[in-house]
């Protein structure tokens, strides 16, 4: 199919493939702590490595998010983002220059407010190419799925390492990558994964010809180093947002702006495996 | 009427799952133990040896004649689950789902609470299986019943304060869930509300469905027929659907729930959820609630935090839709008259939830005949809301 042929994200791993290396993904809530600091947040972010990028969806009652998502997700909310700001987002980034595959993360009520027609007739427009939504499990994403495939947005399932028996049928049918949670509880930074973790990561690639991807609690360059060995990416979120939010005092002065923007990018230079 | 929920949890187009995968194994086990020791008449033995000699069933169906009479010509019934240990119906619920954590293995419970009915229920039945409790609870609810917090640390029961969103029940929930989904191997949530995701609504309805069995039998005896009209305050929805739920197929039994609308439903501080609320996914099930037009979550206000609750449970907002039973909104200032009304005549303190159901009845008062027979179920006792009532009134007085 064309439309998947097309898919920036599909590229990008095809590219990373031949080059034999892992992506970076970061995750960055979008409009912490302001609009136009997301836009300079990512050509920072893409100019220190990143290979794709999941844009946060601020939500009211995020279930799946720990402290320092919250936080960023209450920050976003005071100035009032939300699905559709995200998604003008993304095409302000294309506008500006940005190459790298936007993944749009976001709980479903959003999704399922703005309506599903003019959701997805919005998202090819606004230069997404990517989908995860944590509350949305296999039992309820039929429709979803069905309406990603057929707009050309690749529809991320979640594996956990609970989920044994039923990684295969959450795989089957998958398109863009599939993305292994380390370990049991929400996002956030930990020392410590899952025990049975590699055997976990080993099932999932036992299941599935798609590049597989690891997320929640990764949050140094010698963790992200230790997944590259055994996935296709690895997401960073709540270690980069957490740096957001330090530098928001530096942020807000112009003076003391670039300096804020540099930490941001030499920060996530030094987690590129 | 058809049998619900289906297997994937829906009540019509309502409830479902809606969680993150990590928590999914871990409701399919529930569901799965759930099914397995309701078929074995044992378990089901050892709740009712708890419900009666610990907490006090069947409670009592009263004829409240001083209320009826001052109200017209009805006959007005309180089903008094404010008599049940722990002074609610919470406990129904709580003596269930602990009775399945320990068959399940589990060592550790969890909850989450509004007023502290459900947390000072769930530590009580914590205390008595011996097992370890934590209660979350909003850190504004914290303040408005302190009372319970004590109690709930009097019965062992560790309460951790929530400081995020709104930081009342929502956020409770909210927090009790992540908190799950990091210790599920070992920890058993104990819903506290007809809400949530599968299996939860159809559990806590079926450990609920007590009040209304025995109140069918009951008002069988007293009247030799059915009740014309069941009236319960619906937060979460509960007591309600434990009512409501023996009479589904009783045609003349008409059903109305009855929500907290704050200090109105044309204001932004109330928790009118089937008046005001769109679908929407909320807490793993989708249902009616309070949302904006982006899909953020409103904050609800009520006088009553066991009705301060944006949502509603998914069967509620089902049995809406097919017109099944009718759903209504009480004021801050209506409950309270209601309360003050049934202290007078009947010597009764209720709860400030269950005072919602009366109002209503109020309200209803001349247009009921004497050939009416009306059921309330009082949810729950006042004793925990006196000092609520005490700065509510003061503040009135002040304006």
């Amino acid at each position: 199919m064309t439309t998947e042929t097309t898919n920036r994200m599909d590229l990008t791993f095809q590219k990373l493939k031949t080059e034999g290396r892992a992506a970076l993904i970061p995750f960055l809530t979008v409009g912490d702590p302001d609009l136009e600091t997301t836009l300079d947040i990512i050509s920072e972010l893409e100019a220190a490595g990143a290979d794709m990028l999941e844009l946060g969806v601020p939500y009211s009652d995020p279930l799946a998010d720990g402290p320092v998502i919250q936080r960023a997700s209450s920050r976003a909310l005071r100035s009032n983002v939300h699905l559709r700001t995200c998604m003008e987002t993304a095409l302000k980034a294309r506008q500006a220059g940005s190459e790298l595959p936007f993944i749009l993360f976001t709980y479903y009520n959003p999704v399922m407010q703005m309506g599903l027609d003019t959701f997805f007739a919005a998202l090819d427009a606004h230069e997404i190419s990517g989908l995860i939504i944590p509350d949305l499990p296999v039992e309820e994403s039929e429709e979803m799925r069905e309406r990603s495939r057929a707009a050309g947005v690749n529809l991320i399932p979640l594996v956990a390492p609970t989920s044994s028996e039923r990684i295969a049928r959450i795989v089957s049918g998958a398109s863009g990558f599939v993305y292994c949670v380390s370990s049991l509880g929400v996002t956030g930074e930990r020392s410590a994964f899952h025990s049975g973790i590699d055997e976990f990561i080993a099932s999932v690639r036992r299941s599935t010809d798609l590049p597989i991807a690891v997320g929640f609690g990764i949050s140094t360059g010698e963790q992200v180093s230790r997944f590259a060995k055994i996935c296709d990416g690895v997401v960073v979120g709540s270690a980069i947002v957490r740096k957001v939010e330090e530098v928001i005092p530096l942020l807000a002065e112009p003076q003391t702006r670039s300096a804020g923007l540099l930490q941001i990018r030499e920060f996530v230079a030094q987690l590129r495996p | 009427m058809i049998q619900v929920p289906d297997k994937d949890g829906r009540f019509g187009s309502f409830g479902g799952r809606f969680v993150p995968e990590t928590l999914m194994t871990a409701l399919i086990e529930l569901e799965e133990a759930y099914r397995e020791f309701s078929a074995d008449p044992a378990f089901q033995e050892e709740i009712d040896y708890l419900l009666k000699q610990y907490s006090g069933r069947e409670t009592p169906l009263y004829y409240a004649e001083r209320l009826s009479k001052h109200l017209g010509d009805a006959k007005i019934y309180l089903k008094r689950e404010d008599l049940n240990h722990t002074g609610a119906h919470k406990i129904n619920n709580a003596i269930g789902q602990g009775i399945l954590a320990k068959k399940m293995g589990k060592t550790k419970v969890i909850a989450e609470t509004g007023a502290g009915q459900h947390g000072v229920a769930t530590a009580t039945v914590a205390a008595l299986l011996g097992m370890e409790c934590k209660v979350f609870m909003g850190e504004e609810d914290t303040r408005r019943q302190a009372l319970n917090v004590f109690r709930m640390k009097l019965l062992g029961a560790e309460v951790i304060p929530v400081t995020s969103g709104s930081r009342t029940l929502k956020d409770a929930g909210n927090e009790a869930l992540r908190y799950w989904v990091s210790n599920v191997e070992d920890t058993f949530y104990v819903l506290g509300s007809a809400v949530g995701p599968h299996p939860y609504p159809m559990m806590v309805r079926n450990f609920q469905r007590i009040i209304g069995d025995e109140t069918r039998r009951q008002i069988l005896e007293a009247e030799g027929r059915l009740p014309d009209l069941l009236v319960a305050a619906v937060g979460g929805g509960s007591n309600a659907i434990g009512m409501f739920y023996p009479f589904m197929e009783d045609e003349q039994v008409a059903m109305i729930g009855v929500e907290a609308a704050g200090k109105g439903i044309d204001t932004p501080f109330h928790a009118a959820t089937m008046s005001k609320g769109t679908r929407g996914v909320f807490q793993g099930s989708l249902s009616y609630l309070l949302q904006d037009e982006h899909g953020q979550i409103i904050e609800a206000h009520s006088i009553s935090a066991g009705l301060d609750y944006p949502g509603v449970g998914p069967e509620h907002s089902y049995l809406k839709d097919i017109h099944r039973a009718q759903y209504v909104p009480v004021t801050d200032a209506e409950a309270l008259d209601a309360l003050k009304l049934l202290c007078v005549t009947e010597g009764i303190i209720p709860a400030l939830e269950s005072a919602h159901a009366i109002a209503h009845v109020v309200k209803l008062g001349k247009t009921l005949t004497k050939d009416d027979v009306v059921v309330i179920c009082l949810s729950g006792r006042g004793d925990k809301d006196v000092e609520s009532i005490m700065a509510y009134t003061e503040g009135a007085q002040n304006q």
